[in-house]
């Protein structure tokens, strides 16, 4: 299974949504996080967006953005990954419900279904194709990104709008925080359009995506000879490291040991933070990457040189797990 | 490659497991009655139930005992889950099997009962580890001991029907060898007053295509499917094929359908055309049909314009168990498959008099009929249509 980058629309906590791609790091010691965003009046007509929730705008735009690099492509399908989708509206909602069952506004309930990011940008582009919502915690990206991959080798797509995106939740995030996960929390919203064949800028060329479930040891191996990879062809590791212990020793022993002693290791989460849909993060920096011939130096943990096949590997709270892996297009 | 059903499970307000929902959808019995199970401003809107308490439906799903935290969802999802993979006996060892899971509420049923708790005291990571979708998919990946290829779809109340449309292409794709596909959601104050602020829960219960027809009545429950190819079902096992899907974005409203239904056509056109079927071979329409004025208007229109005055039996069972949301499509499916193996026509409760706008009225009768190809409606919000067709092996 394979399938073509061919444009990217990204809105993270970087100065990613201008489209430079340049992952500049502007270093926060932030507690938090938060997307830097564009100016959503350039994307979406003005009279939706007075209506729109905070993660609507954030998902349209980036879909916006990413289909304005395109051209004029109408998708064969339109998948979106979220782990906790419009988990604000959905609180808002239950709030004002605990407080009284009078008078609630219908609002928010309606901005609270999870596929309304995805429904949304079918209605903006006008498009009847297949639509689908994965809302599978950490590997919620992932699930739509194996979907996708399952349509163009299918041949029942030739290009798929794919997304992920999660909004911060405050609340949420205290609830996490109680159980000892002391993470940097993140957001972001990253689209990418996936094609059959390569066509105007190829980013990059995904070969393989799969998720796993509180795996068992040597799912890495399996995963590779799956796919009739052998460790040495990964010359780059993006992995999924965020600055807390339990996260980041999953990457450490064995992992490490399974690869060659000069693969380049590569992180992120210091860019975008921790969040159920970082990997889509991960693959918007590791196309970015391919093209640009290097990684940015602050993901750099060693070994650093031109990133030709990538693996990412991810996971959250160490019961979803991905690996994914990207290589540059000739 | 032809995907097969090999296995089934659901509960809902009518009964538990296929027996009893069979049962309950010959006699015509509904499970509406009043809210019990929490408190609400609204207990006067009728409800389907499962009749069960937590308590009961824990000891029922068989959860392991250090699973102290559950919400409903997940031991409704449980229980229909466990149901489904007992009844497909074909081996698992050394197969890839996927789970993809459905829900709308997620852990909703113990949030909103626990958040003031959850907010200002202690919180233990199995409570955190419930709210969110993947949270129920998760307890029935290991009860069941699925670790590849574990989702979780959320497209509101087609979301089921989804579920089972990315597991049949999952085999298909040959990432999975035998897939358990479906949904779970527990009736929840935040749904019960979420479609109250919409204003389409029925006062009285619903009556799907009916000209007085006056809302949904939500219901509760759980439904899966277990899907494999020819290659690993074995015969005894094999259900039906499930030979056509597709869902469609009508790309109109948020939360309406379109009058002219066009939305939903495109998706009986699609998942004919993939089935390889005309609309003639279709013997049983198991509709979608909510019993508002809006969706029934809009499918009943989008039959008319693919089945033209060739409209098979077509019937909703939603006036027995109730609007399952992310359950309904994959409910759907199981009535679908028991119309097959049964050769038995179901009859929708709650219809009196048809609808001025439409051509034709629901099957109000019981009977025995020769049915090959049944086609399953779910629609949801933000425009999800889809269509499976199931059909006889």
């Amino acid at each position: 299974m394979q399938a073509y980058i061919t444009s990217i629309g990204l809105i993270s906590p970087q100065d990613t949504a201008s489209n430079r791609f340049s992952f500049d790091l502007k270093h926060e010691n932030a507690p938090v996080l938060r997307c830097v965003e564009p100016d959503y009046k350039q994307l979406i007509p003005p009279l939706q967006l007075r209506r729109m929730s905070r993660i609507l705008k954030m998902g349209m735009g980036a879909a916006q953005i990413c289909l304005n690099n395109a051209g004029e492509i109408q998708p064969d399908a339109i998948l979106v990954g979220t782990g906790l989708a419009c988990v604000n509206e959905l609180e808002s909602f239950m709030l004002s419900m605990l407080d009284s069952e009078q008078g609630l506004s219908s609002i928010p309930f309606i901005n609270s279904s999870h596929n309304t990011i995805a429904a949304q940008i079918s209605k903006m582009l006008h498009n009847h194709s297949y639509n689908n919502t994965y809302c599978h915690r950490g590997t919620s990206f992932e699930s739509a990104l194996t979907d996708a991959l399952m349509l163009l080798n299918g041949q029942e797509a030739e290009h798929v709008l794919l997304g992920g995106i999660d909004e911060y939740s405050e609340q949420y995030h205290s609830l996490i925080q109680k159980t000892g996960d002391t993470a940097t929390a993140g957001e972001g919203a990253a689209f990418f359009l996936l094609s059959r064949q390569p066509a105007g800028k190829v980013f990059g060329r995904i070969t393989a995506a799969q998720t796993f479930y509180k795996p068992a040891d040597g799912f890495i191996d399996a995963f590779l000879s799956d796919h009739h990879l052998r460790h040495d062809d990964i010359d780059t590791v993006l992995c999924g490291i965020n600055g807390t212990e339990s996260n980041d020793q999953v990457y450490g022993h064995p992992a490490e040991g399974i690869f060659r002693r000069d693969t380049q290791w590569a992180s992120y989460k210091h860019l975008c933070g921790e969040y159920t849909t970082g990997g889509s993060f991960a693959l918007a920096l590791a196309a970015c990457s391919l093209l640009n011939g290097r990684f940015p130096a602050s993901c750099i943990l060693r070994n650093r040189r031109r990133p030709q096949r990538i693996l990412i590997y991810n996971h959250y709270h160490r019961l979803n797990y991905s690996l994914v892996t990207v290589e540059r297009a000739q | 490659m032809k995907v097969l059903i090999t296995g089934m499970g659901i509960i809902t307000a009518v009964g538990t497991g296929t027996d009893e929902t069979l049962a309950a959808l010959k006699s015509g019995r509904s499970g509406m009655d009043v809210v019990r199970r929490f408190d609400t401003a609204h207990r006067h809107i009728p409800v389907c139930e499962v009749k069960q308490s937590n308590g009961e439906l824990r000891d029922m799903s068989g959860i392991p005992s250090d699973k102290r935290y559950c919400s409903r969802t997940a031991l409704l999802g449980l229980i229909a889950a466990r149901q489904a993979m007992r009844s497909s006996h074909s081996k698992t060892a050394g197969r890839r099997i996927g789970l993809v899971n459905a829900t709308t509420t997620g852990g909703m049923d113990y949030h909103e009962v626990h958040y003031r708790k959850m907010s200002s005291g202690d919180v233990c990571a199995q409570e955190v580890e419930l709210l969110d979708c993947a949270g129920g998919t998760h307890l029935i990946a290991d009860v069941l001991g699925i670790t590849d290829n574990v989702t979780t779809v959320s497209t509101a109340c087609s979301s089921s029907a989804n579920a089972i449309l990315t597991g049949v292409r999952m085999i298909r794709n040959g990432l999975a060898d035998k897939v358990l596909a479906g949904g779970s959601d527990a009736l929840t104050r935040f749904t019960l007053n979420g479609f109250n602020t919409l204003e389409i829960l029925s006062p009285t219960g619903c009556r799907p295509f009916d000209a007085n027809r006056n809302g949904i009545t939500l219901g509760e429950g759980a439904a899966y499917v277990v899907l494999e190819s020819e290659k690993t079902a074995l015969p005894d096992d094999i259900l039906c094929e499930v030979s056509g899907y597709a869902n469609v974005s009508e790309a109109y409203h948020q939360t309406s359908s379109s009058p002219d239904g066009e939305g939903a056509a495109m998706a009986v056109r699609k998942a004919l055309s993939v089935a390889g079927l005309s609309p003639d071979d279709i013997d049983y329409i198991h509709a979608h049909g909510t019993g508002t004025q809006v969706n029934d208007l809009s499918e009943g229109r989008a039959v008319e314009s693919v089945f033209r005055n060739r409209t098979p039996p077509l019937s909703s069972t939603k006036g027995s168990t109730g609007h399952t949301l992310a359950a309904a499509g994959s409910a759907g499916a199981i009535i679908s498959v028991l119309a097959i193996r049964e050769q038995l026509l179901f009859a929708g409760a709650g219809f009196h008099r048809p609808m001025p706008e439409l051509s034709f009225q629901p099957n109000t009768l019981l009977r025995q009929a020769t049915i090959n190809h049944v086609l399953s409606n779910s629609f949801g919000f933000g425009g999800s249509n889809t269509s499976l067709i199931f059909s006889r092996y």
